[in-house]
């Protein structure tokens, strides 16, 4: 199942514009608030109507100007996560987690208890909303959105109301969402962060227009986005398999694909689990020569491919590590210095340290060895 | 004797007043409705219709229910064609309590109504719920406290109603003399002190009696939310 968005529509000042094409996995729409992200969700789930424009889930159409087709919400089987959990405060947990069923008439096709355990929510059931944590909040909303049948999942800046703590419990929780339920899930957001853990495709949103969509790994890799992405966030995604666990030493080895090795700090991985590593730009320095007697853990045989020099004291390279890119921020002065040009080899050097637990992220498993 | 008659009279108003609220109560939700959520031609006019009754003189308000419902006013002939009959009747006292309550009931209401975050039924929608499943599990449970503050207002103000009623359904004895009207008779006789004694302390505990209940209902509703 794919969902296919094609909108054209006014609102008040503001222009949206948007194609793209959100298939199983997560699409993450990003951009800075005020480019038109909730919108287009909104349209997508049938609360806000568009102008003109188009919007198909699979075979069915939910929204087509040309034939006055206009689905109305609760016929839509769209899920919806909303940034402020929206539960019902009048009634248990429970309830709310079924609503979709005795209120909707959502067909059952959601084991209740798999779902319960699945976000951890299993002991809430009798509390009222009101009782709960930020976080335990979302994750009921999350499930009470997945207990209605959806064919696909919209999500709202879902981690924008919670503190660092509170993101960090409920992540883990929307990966396995992402890697169980199969559905398709739009993820809106502005934090690089979580696009850079959850998101398989990236729509780069500017002022209501599509600036750019692809594969996330990629879109991070392009240096033409500049600030749509943030500047000081620049960074890469690098994807691999933990081939190896050190726990005396806390790190672990990451086989790359396509060849060479890297090694995070990580008491928590697995040998054979595939992860994707995020890391920034300005954490990777160059080195001409294998640099010797560094404390520098990762020396990576690089081949610099792109590089885009600005009237700033910055210069942004995009290097190929075996095949992945990888992006590098150095002074103007050092690359000047060193007589950086395209197709040159050259080592680059990341600290294991700048590559943190929280930027090591996202079991691709097995949709991702499938595509 | 004058236990029977205050008993004739209590009844006589909790009649009248009940009767006043099974009508009033649903027709002030709309208004509060059509108020809190809609934009519409003459909303500012219906608004202040619906004040009017609370500032307007009371007796001025009886006045203009003696021209339009009278038996000679014209909507008076349109309620005559169905058998219902206001003058010197109790349905008028009724409809004189529903006319004065309306406003204490349209207020808290409405304030219900906009503090509602329709974010909540946005949710329900996504979930499948039609427009009406909506309402009935979502809007109503939510506004609830709300129409419940205003109906205990509404009925304590139409036990209590005088100005309106005398002047447009008079001082009938068994008929349309309610609560406040009898007060008033007896105080204008040298002989009624001690049944007056007793009606001024029933209206009392009803009147406080329905504050306390409506503060009772309200902490229910809330403490479910807490709990």
């Amino acid at each position: 199942m794919s969902l296919d968005v094609r909108l054209n529509s006014q609102l008040g000042t503001f222009r949206i514009e948007a194609e793209f094409l959100a298939e199983a996995g997560v699409t993450a729409l990003f951009g800075h608030s005020g480019s038109g992200k909730t919108s287009i969700l909104k349209m997508i789930a049938g609360l806000v109507r568009p102008q003109e424009g188009r919007i198909s889930a699979g075979e069915q159409v939910l929204f087509d100007s040309a034939d006055g087709t206009d689905v109305p919400a609760q016929k839509r089987r769209v899920g919806m996560v909303f940034q402020d959990a929206r539960l019902f405060p009048h009634m248990t947990v429970a309830r709310n987690l079924t609503y979709g069923r005795w209120a909707g008439r959502r067909a059952e096709t959601v084991d209740f208890s798999r779902i319960c355990a699945l976000l951890g929510i299993a002991d809430l059931l009798n509390r009222y909303p009101a009782t709960l944590s930020g976080g335990e909040e979302q994750r009921v909303a999350i499930g009470r959105a997945l207990l209605a049948d959806p064919a696909l999942l919209l999500m709202d800046e879902p981690l924008a109301s919670l503190d660092q703590d509170r993101k960090r419990e409920i992540l883990p929780y929307l990966e396995e969402v992402r890697d169980d339920t199969g559905l398709p899930i739009v993820y809106v957001s502005h934090e690089v962060d979580e696009v850079a853990r959850l998101a398989d495709t990236l729509v780069l949103l500017n002022e209501g227009r599509v600036l750019g969509s692809g594969d996330a790994a990629d879109m991070f890799s392009r240096l033409d986005f500049g600030p749509a992405l943030g500047r000081h966030e620049a960074s890469s995604l690098l994807s691999g398999t933990v081939s190896g666990v050190d726990r005396s030493y806390g790190l672990c080895a990451i086989g790359l694909d396509g060849g060479h090795q890297l090694h995070i700090v990580s008491d928590r991985a697995r040998t054979g689990e595939r992860l994707r590593m995020r890391i920034k730009a300005r954490d990777v320095a160059l080195s001409l020569k294998p640099p010797r007697d560094v404390s520098v853990r990762n020396v990576l045989p690089a081949k610099v491919r792109d590089f885009v020099v600005e009237d700033s004291p910055f210069v942004e390279i995009v290097l190929d590590v075996a095949g992945q890119a990888l992006r590098a921020r150095i002074t103007r002065h050092a690359f000047d210095n060193l007589g950086i040009h395209h197709g040159q080899d050259v080592f680059a050097m990341i600290k294991s340290v700048a590559i943190g637990q929280r930027m090591v992220s996202g079991r691709l498993a097995t949709k991702d060895s499938e595509r | 004797m004058t236990e029977s008659a205050v008993a004739g009279i209590v009844l006589l108003s909790l009649k009248v007043s009940a009767v006043a609220m099974l009508f009033a109560i649903p027709a002030a939700f709309a208004v509060a409705w059509s108020l809190a959520r809609y934009e519409f031609v003459g909303k500012s006019v219906l608004q202040a219709l619906v004040t009017l009754p609370l500032v307007l003189p009371p007796v001025v308000t009886g006045y203009f229910l003696l021209v339009l419902f009278g038996a000679n006013g014209p909507l008076g002939h349109l309620f005559d064609a169905v058998g219902i009959a206001f003058a010197f009747r109790w349905t008028g006292a009724a409809l004189a309590a529903a006319v004065m309550a309306f406003p204490l009931l349209v207020r808290p209401m409405r304030l219900s109504i906009e503090a509602l975050d329709r974010g909540l039924e946005e949710a329900a929608a996504t979930l499948g719920a039609a427009r009406i499943t909506r309402f009935f599990t979502i809007t109503l449970p939510l506004v609830l406290p709300g129409v419940i503050a205003g109906s205990v207002l509404g009925f304590a103000k139409a036990l209590g109603e005088f100005g309106a009623t005398i002047t447009f359904v008079s001082n009938i004895p068994g008929e349309t003399r309610t609560l406040s009207l009898a007060i008033y008779t007896m105080l204008q006789s040298p002989a009624g002190d001690r049944t007056m004694m007793l009606l001024i302390a029933v209206s009392a505990c009803l009147a406080i009696g329905s504050v306390l209940l409506s503060e009772w209902l309200g902490r229910r509703v809330d403490v479910r939310r807490r709990a």
